[in-house]
């Protein structure tokens, strides 16, 4: 049957009520045919898995030789809770593990700061010096683990306290394997957790950069974000679009500072967000495989192919949880994990029923993980490379977010850039306007949500969960008490002088920072003394 | 004759989520109400100050941090202190329902989970603001919006 014929049939049919677009507003045509990617070359455009532009996947033979890592985001209360908590993930066959810390260590506070009464242990968990590092980890060979911290302005200070624990443990640092977060860009755009403003943080992230790439070469030195731009609320395309734009302006400023781009880009990681719509998210993945590889080589000359790479985490989408009915959460996530599996992800994390009332309980959080394992063991999707590749539908969506990426890029280049953008409110306004679009849609039901705006159920759900007894609070403050007594106050003093006097004369700040962390100088104290220098950011206010 | 319904919506403690505040800030100013949004990271303190010199006539504060039971009784008792009682408090974010219901107790009037429409927020405002917004108190500044203050 030719085409004409069935377009003339089609014309004939009835179509359902219903919006057709994609979770972010993407029109989708009623069928992809070859149509659709007529100037399509198999080599040029998708490549072998392994190969440029690595679109099929970055490995050569992906999940056959390797499965995902499967780390779940996990953090609560004192770091013995937390330890605990970490075991036990390990033992139900989790196979990384991922630090969440409380809202006071995010923003480089301690637990005795006026600022955090009320957070300490809640969101995460607490760390104020190399002591609470020591008991998190207590147990845990960091030699045969590797481990992610969700960390941007005190970034520094936790992969330093990470890296003298691991000394202890008698594991050099040149074996430390894992990843600090340290995007701030995508901080001041999304996720909100900062202390100094942009430019001094670009040279933090610069200074680690360095540092790492000389001591401590198996560690990713920033998990380049979209995760938390989409849950502010952005659309696909904008995750993806200002993801990379971040990734590549952490590439010019390392080249600014001197370094080799074949030396540090390797260790650049991504982590994305896989959200409702299961084809556009497995398109986004795959478009921004080609995007990197592709810009890497042709605008900033990159000759390793590891430069090239890009390797990524995925978190299933916290904003998608619904309060109500909270056990489809196990279904929406499933269908989430399996689109981030299908789009070549190198670690998971898959989010708990529960997490809209509050941090998961064990037993939210080991459904979470079985439904990995599910999709490992059972479904047989891993069994062959990249199995959607060559779908007319992704390869066709495949193209767009690309060419709607490079459309934002040029928006941003003409604004002068990332940072000159953030300060403009760029980033800021287009996902909050994405946001309270998203939000009128559900109400006008051009888009659904289960149990929230159809098939709702009358009566609330009861659901045990997780509670952070107040407790926690009282204990971490005495604990920091306590080690302000017993540490040599005045070794602490000095190390916190050389490290001022390094954020002043431009000196790489790592060094310092370990000595500071040695010495068991709290977080608060190394985050104030380089707040001194550098100051504070204010947010431009924008909604 | 009658004033806008003002709202200060908040967002205290070191909590960065603020998508739910922008668009429930966002969704209030469509519905014709004067909202004053005072960016993250903000004390308790500099909240019920804010609330007071802009003579709102409701807080809505948006906590996804765990820290609810912490800061809805605090903000509570300081405009009770700055002899602010009247002005309503409400809010919202990642609260267990066990929770809300003791806050509720404590004298917050209301408290929205996750899913909520926000023309349920605006219909709940209108209703139970509107009876006392056509009584003015004298306005102390004209600022529609403050942030500075930290």
């Amino acid at each position: 049957m030719k085409k004409d014929i069935w377009d003339k049939k089609l014309k004939t049919c009835k179509e359902r009520d219903h919006d057709f677009t994609t979770v972010s507003g993407r029109v989708t045509k009623t069928l992809y045919t070859p149509d659709s990617i007529r100037d399509f070359d198999y080599d040029r455009d998708l490549g072998y898995p392994g190969e440029f532009p690595y679109v099929r996947g970055v490995y050569t033979n992906m999940y056959r030789g390797r499965l995902w890592t499967m780390r779940q985001f996990s953090g609560f209360g004192t770091p013995k809770d937390t330890n605990k908590r970490y075991k036990y993930l390990l033992n139900h066959g989790q196979t990384g593990l991922s630090v969440a810390f409380d809202f006071p260590t995010l923003y480089g506070r301690d637990s005795d700061d006026s600022l955090a009464r009320g957070e300490v242990g809640k969101c995460g968990v607490a760390i104020d010096t190399l002591r609470d590092m020591e008991i998190l980890f207590h147990g845990i060979p960091l030699d045969q683990i590797s481990t992610s911290m969700t960390i941007n302005p005190p970034a520094a200070m936790l992969l330093a306290m990470y890296i003298v624990v691991g000394e202890k443990q008698g594991v050099p640092m040149k074996f430390l394997t894992g990843t600090i977060q340290n995007d701030m860009l995508k901080e001041y755009q999304a996720q909100k957790t900062w202390i100094y403003p942009p430019e001094p943080s670009m040279r933090i992230i610069t200074d680690i950069m360095a540092y790492c790439t000389e001591h401590v070469p198996r560690w990713n030195t920033i998990s380049i974000s979209g995760y938390h731009i989409r849950e502010a609320g952005s659309t696909a395309l904008q995750e993806l679009a200002f993801t990379l734009k971040n990734g590549f302006t952490y590439v010019e400023y390392g080249i600014k500072a001197g370094l080799s781009v074949d030396k540090f880009s390797p260790r650049l990681s991504f982590f994305f967000n896989s959200h409702l719509d299961f084809f556009e998210e497995i398109a986004k993945y795959r478009a921004a495989r080609r995007i990197w590889a592709r810009l890497m080589q042709d605008k900033y000359n990159a000759q390793s192919p590891r430069s090239y790479l890009m390797r990524f985490h995925t978190q299933t989408a916290g904003c998608t949880l619904t309060a109500q009915q909270p056990q489809n959460n196990i279904m929406r996530t499933a269908f989430q994990a399996l689109a981030a599996v299908l789009g070549g992800t190198q670690s998971l994390h898959t989010n708990s029923m529960d997490e809209t009332y509050a941090l998961p309980t064990e037993n939210a959080v080991k459904i979470a993980l079985r439904t990995q394992q599910l999709i490992a063991y059972e479904t047989g999707v891993a069994n062959t490379i990249d199995p959607i590749g060559g779908s007319y539908y992704v390869e066709a969506l495949t193209n767009e977010l690309e060419q709607g990426v490079y459309k934002y890029f040029a928006a941003i280049d003409k604004m002068g850039g990332v940072v000159k953008a953030i300060d403009k409110g760029f980033f800021q306004r287009e996902i909050s306007r994405s946001a309270y679009q998203y939000q009128k849609s559900l109400e006008k039901k051009e888009k659904y949500h289960v149990g929230v705006n159809i098939f709702e159920e009358e009566g609330k759900a009861e659901m045990e969960l997780l509670r952070i007894p107040k407790q926690v609070e009282r204990d971490q403050v005495k604990a920091l008490k306590g080690i302000k007594r017993e540490r040599n106050n005045k070794k602490v003093k000095e190390a916190l002088r050389g490290l001022h006097k390094a954020a002043a004369d431009g000196s790489n700040l790592m060094p310092k920072i370990l000595d500071c962390v040695r010495a068991y100088a709290t977080l608060g104290e190394m985050c104030a003394s380089l707040k001194e220098e550098f100051g504070e950011y204010h947010e431009p206010i924008i909604f | 004759m009658d004033r806008k319904i003002r709202v200060l919506v908040g967002k205290p403690g070191l909590d960065g989520h603020d998508r739910g505040a922008k668009v429930v800030a966002a969704a209030l100013r469509d519905a014709g109400m004067e909202v004053i949004y005072t960016g993250l990271h903000q004390t308790c303190e500099s909240i019920v100050e804010a609330a007071i010199q802009e003579d709102v006539h409701i807080i809505g504060l948006s906590i996804l941090s765990g820290a609810h039971m912490t800061i809805f009784p605090k903000v509570l008792s300081l405009l009770e202190k700055k002899q602010a009682k009247a002005i309503i408090v409400i809010g919202g974010g990642i609260i267990p329902r066990e929770d809300m219901k003791k806050l509720e107790k404590k004298g917050v009037k209301k408290l929205f989970g996750p899913g909520t429409p926000t023309t349920e927020i605006v219909h709940w405002i209108r209703e139970n603001v509107g009876a006392r917004s056509g009584k003015t108190r004298p306005r102390k500044s004209k600022k529609t919006r403050s942030a500075k203050k930290r």
